[in-house]
């Protein structure tokens, strides 16, 4: 449970707003972080702790992209494709990827992605995510990777297929055990 | 000139040891010493305005906020999501500390009981840093309790969105501030009256770039900010620049002293490639396109300011130019910055919610070859009906790519329908 897991994050969050329904936002993101996605368990005790209806935490949950609402791959990764991307071979980037993982499943936009032949994988297209000069580039569990190509795209994900089956990774880093690892890259 | 880049000439000013060293939070204590009239005066004599999109005076729309009520806000528009924008990010990984004495500032002048940085979801790496920025400046009492020895308190809090550009509209940030989804309000009441603010209380909203400018008004003075820029377009502005330039990136530059010429051929090194500039998007996705007839148009000799970009025909907005090269179809264009609209329409108001889902799906079919000439008049047609029908702005913006497209580069539509083969489609 949420509620004693994180007893004083929970405490933390509802002391920044003046009605706990403000504290919806963030602690969807914990249940979220604690589950991998936003599942009706989830719904139910965010709901119980902001005084809502679990309905009107599902509504929230829907409306906001950032929120999924259904298991996704170990690594979430979200390209781009927005015009100022596209201008610079996004959408190619895009396909390319798709066929590099062997996306099959082609549901667009707006439907949580689709999952790679081996389940590691989930990717999607999304809008703007004001990386513009950095283009082609994506999220992968929110973490921005810039300046893309398909040669640094692939050794990515060898090195997150490596470290999904059991080995670290080669930057030391855990880019996608957690969706709120501390990203090291700074604006240039 | 830096006013809101200071990172440029002063190396780790994102550390607030580095910042207090050079002149960080003496605006503030200046502020402090003064009233809040004065403040509010100060700003509205910068004539700064907006640095959102909507060029609103800033000093202006704090002074509506009514002074006997006993609790005000100051939100902070950080929900940066508007294609091809990306300033505010840099600011607040660079120079974090600049737009928390400014917001204070603002909080002060307003006698605000808090302030809430919403910053879009997908920089949580940039919250982590502002919450940190914030800790800091708290623990050395330019935030908190009882600011430098005065009676002001103010806490400073930081809020993640999760992916909807909708938020950067202020009501709709408001609502979703409040834990709803983010759709936008009715108004009157506007947020800074009594009924229409954060949890009903009166609030100003002013973006990131906004308020990084205050400290630099407070503390040189109103005179010295208007010595920069033009009568009606002061002080410096941030320029995005995308799409197919050489040198992509942000550039802060005094408004009046360069021109489109400057930013995108000195600045931004030129179009990729050597080829020609066929057209330039100069507020992302939501301002009408601005048709340019090759690197010797004479259009690119327009100055950088609001004014001169209403002369023009567009709007400055945000200052996020997405430049386009001559091999990209326009279409196409109006396309892309349509399923943006369409993905991101919150879905409240029916021209805008059901107006995004057909001009896609019509453009689609001209895009997919399948379009008559007719369809050109139809998407012309719906577009038009979307435009000052809806609650925010957004219903405007999406009409924008369809209409101005169509308007500028008529003969990139006919090529579509009249059974011509299609232009080739950007990308590299």
């Amino acid at each position: 449970m949420l509620k004693e897991k994180y007893a004083d994050r929970i405490e933390a969050v509802f002391a920044k707003y003046a009605t706990k329904r403000s504290a919806v936002m963030p602690l969807l993101y914990l249940a979220q972080q604690e589950y991998g996605w936003v599942n009706q368990q989830g719904i139910n005790e965010v709901a119980e702790l902001c005084e809502l209806d679990p309905t009107q935490v599902k509504s929230i949950a829907g409306f906001y992209t950032m929120y999924s609402e259904k298991p996704k791959g170990k690594y979430w990764l979200q390209v781009c494709t927005d015009l100022a991307c596209a201008l610079n071979g996004a959408d190619e980037f895009y396909k390319q990827l798709r066929e590099y993982l062997e996306v099959t499943s082609d549901h667009h936009d707006g439907h949580g992605g689709d999952d790679s032949a081996d389940g590691l994988f989930t990717v999607d297209q999304v809008m703007c995510l004001g990386a513009c000069d950095r283009a082609p580039m994506m999220q992968c569990n929110f973490r921005f990777y810039e300046n893309l190509d398909m040669e640094k795209t692939k050794a990515l994900i060898e090195q997150w297929r490596a470290e999904a089956a059991g080995g670290t990774s080669s930057d030391g880093t855990s880019a996608a055990a957690s969706s709120r690892k501390k990203s090291s890259k700074k604006q240039e | 000139m830096n006013i809101i880049y200071r990172e440029k000439d002063v190396p780790n000013i994102h550390k607030l040891d580095v910042y207090v060293k050079n002149d960080g939070y003496a605006a503030l204590k200046k502020a402090l010493g003064m009233t809040r009239a004065q403040v509010i005066d100060e700003v509205k004599a910068s004539n700064l305005r907006g640095r959102g999109g909507a060029g609103f005076p800033t000093g202006v729309k704090w002074s509506f906020i009514p002074q006997d009520n006993p609790i005000n806000y100051v939100v902070v528009n950080a929900d940066e999501s508007e294609t091809g924008t990306f300033k505010d990010r840099q600011i607040m990984e660079n120079n974090p500390h600049q737009l928390i004495e400014g917001a204070l500032i603002c909080a002060y002048a307003i006698k605000a009981a808090a302030v809430y940085i919403y910053i879009r979801g997908e920089y949580w790496d940039v919250a982590e840093g502002l919450e940190k920025a914030i800790a800091d400046a708290t623990a050395q009492n330019y935030a908190g309790d009882k600011i430098l020895g005065s009676d002001f308190s103010c806490p400073v809090y930081v809020h993640l969105g999760a992916g909807a550009y909708i938020c950067g509209e202020e009501s709709a940030l408001l609502e979703s501030l409040e834990g709803k989804m983010g759709q936008p309000r009715v108004r009157p009441p506007f947020p800074a009256q009594k009924g229409g603010g954060l949890y009903a209380e009166p609030t100003v909203v002013n973006n990131v770039e906004t308020l990084a400018n205050v400290p630099y008004i407070i503390q040189h003075g109103a005179a010295a900010y208007k010595s920069l820029g033009t009568e009606s377009s002061t002080g410096t502005k941030v320029f995005c620049l995308s799409g197919h330039v050489n040198k992509p990136g942000n550039y802060e530059l005094e408004m009046g002293k360069n021109t489109l010429r400057d930013l995108i051929f000195t600045h931004g090194g030129g179009i990729k490639g050597g080829k020609q500039i066929k057209g330039f998007l100069p507020s992302g996705g939501s301002g009408p396109v601005v048709r340019v007839n090759g690197n010797n148009d004479p259009v690119l000799d327009t100055p950088l300011t609001y004014e001169d970009f209403v002369k023009m025909g567009t709007i400055l907005g945000s200052a996020s130019f997405i430049i386009m090269d001559e091999t990209v179809d326009m279409t196409w264009v109006a396309s892309k910055i349509t399923k943006f609209f369409k993905h991101e329409s919150c879905g409240k108001c029916t021209p805008c919610r059901e107006g995004t889902y057909w001009l896609d799906k019509v453009i689609d079919r001209i895009m997919d070859g399948g379009g008559k000439p007719s369809d050109v008049e139809l998407i012309n047609n719906v577009a038009k009906n979307m435009q000052g029908v809806t609650l925010c702005a957004l219903g405007d913006f999406a009409a924008n790519p369809i209409i101005y497209t169509i308007k500028n580069f008529p003969e990139d539509f006919a090529a579509h329908v009249s059974g011509k083969a299609p232009l080739a489609v950007a990308g590299d």
